[in-house]
């Protein structure tokens, strides 16, 4: 503001080169004048400084949900940020991120592409009553209540690291069950080469679901014997508490060693199936996300590297693994494969 | 800014007798509040992101977030300083201020541009930060990755605007070669655009909508020349 009245000053002079004409202007009254500036500067700053935040800012989500906790349920004891000692066989040692964190800077386009999105809008997502349809290559192919579901297996914890595709990470202490043991209780046929996942479709509950970003419902697919795999993970809670509609109530895929976008949120169904799934992504953009997606430092994203990453709550970044750090238990299943090719 | 000899106010020099200038040019003299103004609003956003950040505002991944806000902040601001000159025309058309449109826009084009050329720094400066300075990688980024490459001339392209933004320069150049120069700008946004495009992961309605304005103000430009030049002819 102390920029106006040397301006205004400027104003009252007569200009050189101007010196011969004489200004009606002039017979204004200076007072009124200086007030009617500084009224026009402050709505003129307000108004550009207002529209380009309007424009340009996207705050964080800062909301921390608190879900109930699983009490008896949960066979864990992970949790708020308590580490179970000593840590299992398929856990990281890594530090955790905070909760708050992990529950507000989410990608889960079914809310909206923001990542504040998921953890404003998990409010409209009803996760009870809620069915999973297991179907295709199975014996016993069923629809079954989630809380049923859940009674059949004791419920353990992972600490995982999650790699974004974007190049961010974290680590998440998963409570649920291993996916092998939902698999082999379906009893898959001879036929059964692949697993598909397909997510809630419902534009009421996912308001994301009402632009045409992704071709909906969300569909995820592992190899068989990935799925088998004992990292393949099944989560129904996060950090002891049950799972945050934003990070996929109430239930969800966990596989650390892809990236984060195979593992697919509100699991409505499983279908085992002869040919390889068609997925979400690999259908949107086929030269850049293919149907393995494992995390591999040494195939960059055509827009981006992959080599590294910033673990959410670091600054700098540090060098992203092959395999997400889990090679020693995974790489072997993809033994003779061109992992530039099938990426 | 005691004179400012921008593009638009040479052409109407250019196009109009003198003393209707000089008594257009005084009626709007009381202007003088509107570059500093401008120049306030347009650096506000970079208090609200210092904010922003001591609060925890902006979110699990502030890095990230500030990267893409000045990078979004410096494309708004390219684009506002690229609607002045249409704006005048378009004024102009509508048989405001007299007949000969607007003239404010003029006069704060050059911060806006200035603005614009500053934020994209910032971008890059955040971006040379979240690579932590590792310049192999940067130039990795800048010759195989298309969607880095753009940014980065257009970042290049704005070196030599910003640095000729004075009058001066326009007088050293000649104003024939100055407007040529700065015709790089809409090169500029057009690539900041397509920058922008390949940086989403998906829902590209955002840099659409930028592109299309871009698109949109260069059109009105060209007819505007067009015109200019017929009435030339014809005069």
């Amino acid at each position: 503001m102390t920029i106006l009245p040397p301006d205004h000053d400027r104003d009252d002079q007569p200009n050189n080169d101007q010196a011969g004409e004489q200004a009606p202007s002039r017979i204004i009254n200076p007072r009124r004048e200086f007030l009617r500036s500084a009224a026009l500067f402050t709505g003129t700053v307000a108004s550009l400084g207002g529209g380009l935040e309007l424009l340009t800012r996207r705050p964080g989500a800062a909301a921390e949900p608190t879900p109930g906790e699983f009490g008896d349920l949960a066979q864990g004891n992970l949790a708020q940020g308590q580490v179970r000692r000593p840590l299992g066989p398929y856990d990281t040692s890594e530090a955790m991120t905070p909760y708050a964190q992990a529950t507000s800077y989410n990608n889960f386009y079914e809310f909206g592409t923001d990542k504040a999105d998921p953890a404003r809008l998990a409010g409209s997502l009803k996760v009870r009553p809620w069915t999973v349809k297991i179907d295709g290559e199975v014996r016993k192919p069923q629809t079954v209540d989630i809380d049923t579901l859940q009674s059949w297996f004791p419920l353990e914890d992972r600490i995982y690291r999650m790699r974004c595709v974007e190049g961010w990470s974290m680590v998440m202490p998963w409570l649920g069950f291993p996916l092998a043991a939902l698999i082999r209780r379906m009893e898959p046929t001879g036929k059964a080469k692949y697993v598909q996942f397909t997510a809630l479709n419902d534009p009421k509950q996912f308001p994301g679901q009402r632009s045409r970003v992704l071709d909906w419902p969300y569909v995820e697919g592992l190899r068989l014997d990935e799925a088998l795999h004992p990292l393949a993970f099944m989560a129904v809670g996060l950090q002891g508490r049950v799972l945050p509609g934003q990070n996929g109530a109430p239930l969800r895929l966990a596989v650390p060693w892809k990236y984060g976008f195979k593992s697919i949120k509100s699991i409505v169904r499983i279908t085992l199936t002869e040919k390889q799934p068609r997925t979400t992504w690999s259908i949107a953009a086929p030269d850049e996300y293919g149907f393995f997606a494992n995390v591999n430092p040494a195939v960059p994203h055509p827009r981006w590297s992959q080599a590294t990453e910033r673990r959410i709550g670091e600054l700098s970044r540090r060098k992203t693994l092959p395999f997400n750090g889990y090679a020693e238990q995974v790489a072997g299943m993809y033994k003779g494969m061109d992992l530039k090719k099938f990426y | 800014m005691s004179k400012p000899l921008s593009q638009a106010a040479a052409a109407q020099a250019a196009s109009t007798p003198t003393r209707r200038t000089v008594s257009s040019s005084r009626i709007s003299r009381p202007l003088g509040w509107l570059v500093p103004a401008v120049t306030v609003g347009g650096l506000l956003p970079i208090a609200v992101l210092i904010l922003d950040a001591s609060t925890g505002a902006l979110g699990a991944n502030p890095v990230q977030r500030a990267e893409l806000q000045t990078g979004l902040l410096a494309l708004a601001l390219l684009i506002l300083s690229l609607a002045c000159t249409p704006l005048r025309l378009v004024t102009a058309r509508l048989g405001l201020a007299g007949g000969r449109g607007w003239t404010w826009p003029a006069r704060i084009r050059k911060s806006l541009g200035l603005l614009a050329f500053g934020y994209a720094f910032l971008h890059f400066l955040i971006y040379l930060f979240d690579q932590g300075f590792t310049l192999s990688t940067v130039a990795e980024d800048v010759v195989k990755r298309p969607f880095v490459t753009a940014g980065f001339t257009a970042l290049l392209l704005m070196v030599p605007l910003a640095l000729t933004s004075t009058p001066r320069s326009v007088k050293r150049l000649g104003f024939a070669r100055w407007t040529r120069l700065h015709q790089l700008v809409y090169v500029a946004a057009a690539l900041g655009a397509l920058h922008y495009w390949w940086g989403v992961k998906k829902d590209h309605t955002p840099p659409l909508v930028a592109a299309l304005v871009i698109a949109l103000l260069f059109v009105i430009r060209l007819l505007g020349r067009k015109k200019a030049r017929r009435s030339v002819v014809s005069g």
